[in-house]
């Protein structure tokens, strides 16, 4: 579904070069220490960075020159996934169409992806009198209703408790079946990768050091990298 | 036994409160003394509310200041969001422009505006400068770089993700208007615009140079003209009353929209932007910069060309240059001594904290002239007219700079006293020693910095020297002004050039200074 050819991306005193091939409808968490250039990597997928060389195909399609908007993306970042001054249906909304102006359908479809996420009975309120998890609930929603095939997430779960994280990936991994979605989800937390990916890559100094299926992955730690940055910790 | 030392204070520091209580004395003593002569008499017959010259007065001044303020924001809006979503060579060095006609003394970029709009300058008979238009013009020079500079300021906070996010969601540049700059600019625009507004109502050099008569004079110049040449303290009073209702009104509504003192920014962080690039926006902001740029730099170019033309330095140059010094370096260390106790105290209670930033705001709130009226009341009642002029001077652009200097200093000790108050009170270091050995090394830059924005404010100002000065005693702004007086406009550049430059050097001085970290 995803697939990513020797892309190269300097940032700052870094050279990146990462080569990835993501299968439809699979779950990837992406864990690594800070820097190692895991959000980097989610962006030039979503093309707010652009590659110096390489190539990016997402379903077969090359990103070469398509501008952010026309990828066949969403994303949800760690915060200010909302706008402050729009309530939370707008929010929503806003996937469908930036100036607001829905149709019956449309208002459907945003009411039912609100409550998908449990949010319909707090639509009207604003961002700042929701707690965290809503907020993120929102980003969450907007994906459905734009409903593209490919879900990125850079640490989207990291200010919550790990009780509300599981919540959230749950509710994640349903999503993800009913809209067939293929999803990668950097993470800071490797219990967040047991728990819900299909598959852990693990990045460090620009590279992908290694992806396989998730029980593999963490019963290997390959390359020793992996096991120096896991160290003894244990699911 | 266990000993609690002294007051108890967050730290468990022990500080006497004599030093704290003297400097707020000392500010309740110039204020109150500045405010109940000008209460009293006022009271008693200065104030009659039907009067139609103070009515006359009063319309104009707010008149002009309403105009002043809308043109500014009008202006600063295009440049300000173009410099936020271009990247271009020069954008930095545009930006550090526009700090510059507000560090300017008023006095230069008043001659500025002559020499470009005057009757003989390069764009003549464009606007009517002596008069309202010639007000709002400089006006709009000095706050419309602030505008833009305070509105670019909260264009740059926007968080990167809201960029991307309205990039993946396809928004045009229209909708990243309307969803994103607007709402993150129209919060923070009734501040900015009462401060203009409280800039614009307090102004004097402006309107004393441009104001033409009684036609088109504010009150803060009517106080001036009624103490100085018709000699009516009464009417000065009634004027000061109105004018220190409006300006405590004015600070009031800022400070209750968290209106800041323009910060010295950087603007160094800039996130990727996605949008406006059609070949129209760019057309726009390129035109927006443009307009922006020939709005402000045509007067300090003319001041410095025509100055750099006719320079003498003659003995009255020479005098008034170390007069303006001297005053800038008197002011600066009382306006400092006033704050170090005053910051020490309320960085460790809140008491004190609430009551210094009361004392400072108050400062303010009293506009110049208000406090020349009062003080020029009390001395001429007890007629101890002996009270050196030079020793006003220095007294007023104290309390001018006291805003400065304290909400450069307060921060600053509040994080000395948050980092070192523990340590030093478990090693016993406390008085003078904690002084020389930990706070001056640790808060040098900080009291560097507001020493030389206090040298700054004095050294531009033409209103306490025009109040109190005498022939005999002059700095380089009351130069300038009898220079233009007399119609020597060259040499009347010559000596901006002077005080421009010297005004330059503290503020880049004041900028590296309080920049350069080790």
């Amino acid at each position: 579904m995803i697939s990513l050819d020797n892309v190269a991306f300097d940032y700052e005193d870094m050279a990146m070069r990462f080569s990835l091939e993501v299968p439809k409808e699979a779950f990837v968490a992406i864990i690594g220490p800070s820097g190692a250039g895991k959000s980097t990597l989610l962006s030039l997928i979503a093309g707010f960075d652009i590659p110096l060389s390489g190539s990016i195909l997402i379903g077969g399609r090359d990103m070469a020159g398509v501008p952010p908007s026309a990828r066949p993306v969403s994303m949800i970042f760690q915060d200010n996934n909302v706008f402050a001054h729009l309530d939370l249906r707008q929010n929503v909304a806003i996937g469908l169409l930036p100036s607001l102006k829905l149709t019956a359908a449309e208002n459907g479809e945003t009411d039912d992806a609100m409550r998908r996420v449990g949010l319909y009975e707090l639509r009207y309120r604003k961002p700042g009198e929701v707690s965290g998890g809503e907020r993120q609930r929102v980003a969450i929603a907007r994906a459905l209703v734009r409903d593209k095939p490919v879900l990125l997430l850079d640490e989207p779960f990291a200010a919550l408790g790990p009780s509300l994280r599981r919540d959230m990936l749950d509710l994640l991994r349903e999503v993800q079946k009913d809209k067939q979605l293929t999803i990668l989800m950097v993470s800071h937390q490797p219990e967040d990768a047991r728990y819900a990916a299909s598959h852990t890559a693990f990045v460090e100094q620009g590279r992908i050091l290694a992806m396989s299926p998730t029980e593999e992955f963490f019963q290997t730690k390959n390359p020793p990298e992996l096991r120096d940055y896991l160290g003894d910790w244990r699911s | 036994m266990a000993q609690r030392h002294g007051e108890m204070t967050g730290f468990g520091v022990r500080q006497s409160p004599a030093p704290s209580l003297v400097a707020l004395t000392v500010i309740a003593g110039l204020i109150i003394s500045g405010f109940l002569p000008v209460l009293f008499i006022g009271m008693k017959g200065g104030l009659v509310l039907g009067d139609r010259y103070l009515l006359h007065v009063a319309g104009f001044t707010l008149l002009q200041a309403g105009l002043s303020t809308v043109l500014s924001l009008i202006a600063a809006l295009p440049v300000a969001r173009a410099l936020a979503r271009r990247r271009f060579p020069g954008r930095g060095t545009i930006i550090r422009l526009l700090a510059l006609p507000l560090a300017l003394p008023a006095i230069v970029a008043v001659l500025g505006i002559v020499e470009i709009y005057g009757n003989r300058g390069w764009f003549a008979g464009v606007f009517d400068i002596y008069g309202l238009q010639g007000i709002v013009l400089a006006h709009v020079f000095f706050n419309f770089p602030l505008a833009a500079r305070m509105i670019l300021s909260r264009l740059v906070a926007i968080p990167p993700e809201s960029w991307r996010l309205s990039a993946q969601l396809g928004f045009r540049d229209r909708d990243v208007w309307r969803r994103i700059e607007w709402p993150q600019i129209s919060a923070g625009l009734p501040a900015i615009a009462i401060l203009i507004f409280l800039l614009c109502t307090a102004s004097f050099t402006v309107v004393l140079t441009l104001g033409g008569g009684p036609g088109a004079t504010t009150i803060e110049v009517a106080i001036y003209q009624a103490l100085r040449l018709d000699f009516d303290p009464a009417r000065a009073a009634g004027l000061a009353l109105v004018q220190l209702a409006i300006c405590s009104i004015l600070v009031f509504l800022s400070l209750r929209l968290g209106g800041n003192m323009p910060a010295w920014q950087s603007f160094r962080m800039v996130s990727m932007r996605y949008d406006g690039i059609s070949r129209l926006a760019r057309f726009g902001d390129f035109l927006a910069i443009i307009m922006g740029l020939s709005i402000f730099i045509p007067p300090i170019a003319a001041v410095v060309l025509s100055g750099v033309a006719h320079l003498e330095v003659g003995a009255d140059v020479a005098v008034a240059t170390i007069a303006s010094l001297a005053i800038g370096v008197c002011s600066a260390t009382l306006s400092l001594l006033i704050c170090w106790p005053l910051a020490q105290a309320a960085a460790r209670r809140r008491a004190w904290s609430r009551l210094s930033s009361l004392a400072v705001v108050a400062g303010l709130i009293m506009p110049p002239a208000v406090l020349a009226t009062g003080w020029f009341l009390l001395l001429n009642r007890f007629s101890v007219f002996s009270v050196p002029a030079p020793l006003l001077v220095i007294a007023m652009s104290a309390v001018m700079a006291l805003p400065f200097v304290y909400t450069a200093l307060a921060a600053a000790v509040a994080d000395s006293a948050r980092q070192h108050d523990r340590l030093c009170a478990s090693l016993g270091i406390s008085g003078v020693v904690r002084f020389l050995r930990i706070d001056l090394p640790y808060l040098r830059r900080p009291l560097g910095f507001s020493f030389l924005m206090a040298a700054i404010v004095s050294l531009g100002d033409l209103t306490a020297i025009t109040l109190f000065g005498s022939q005999g005693f002059t700095t380089l702004p009351a130069l300038i002004y009898r220079q233009m007086g007399s119609y020597r406009m060259e040499t009347a550049a010559g000596t901006a050039l002077i005080l421009a430059l010297l005004t330059l050097a503290l503020v880049m001085l004041a900028g590296r200074w309080s920049a350069r970290n080790d």
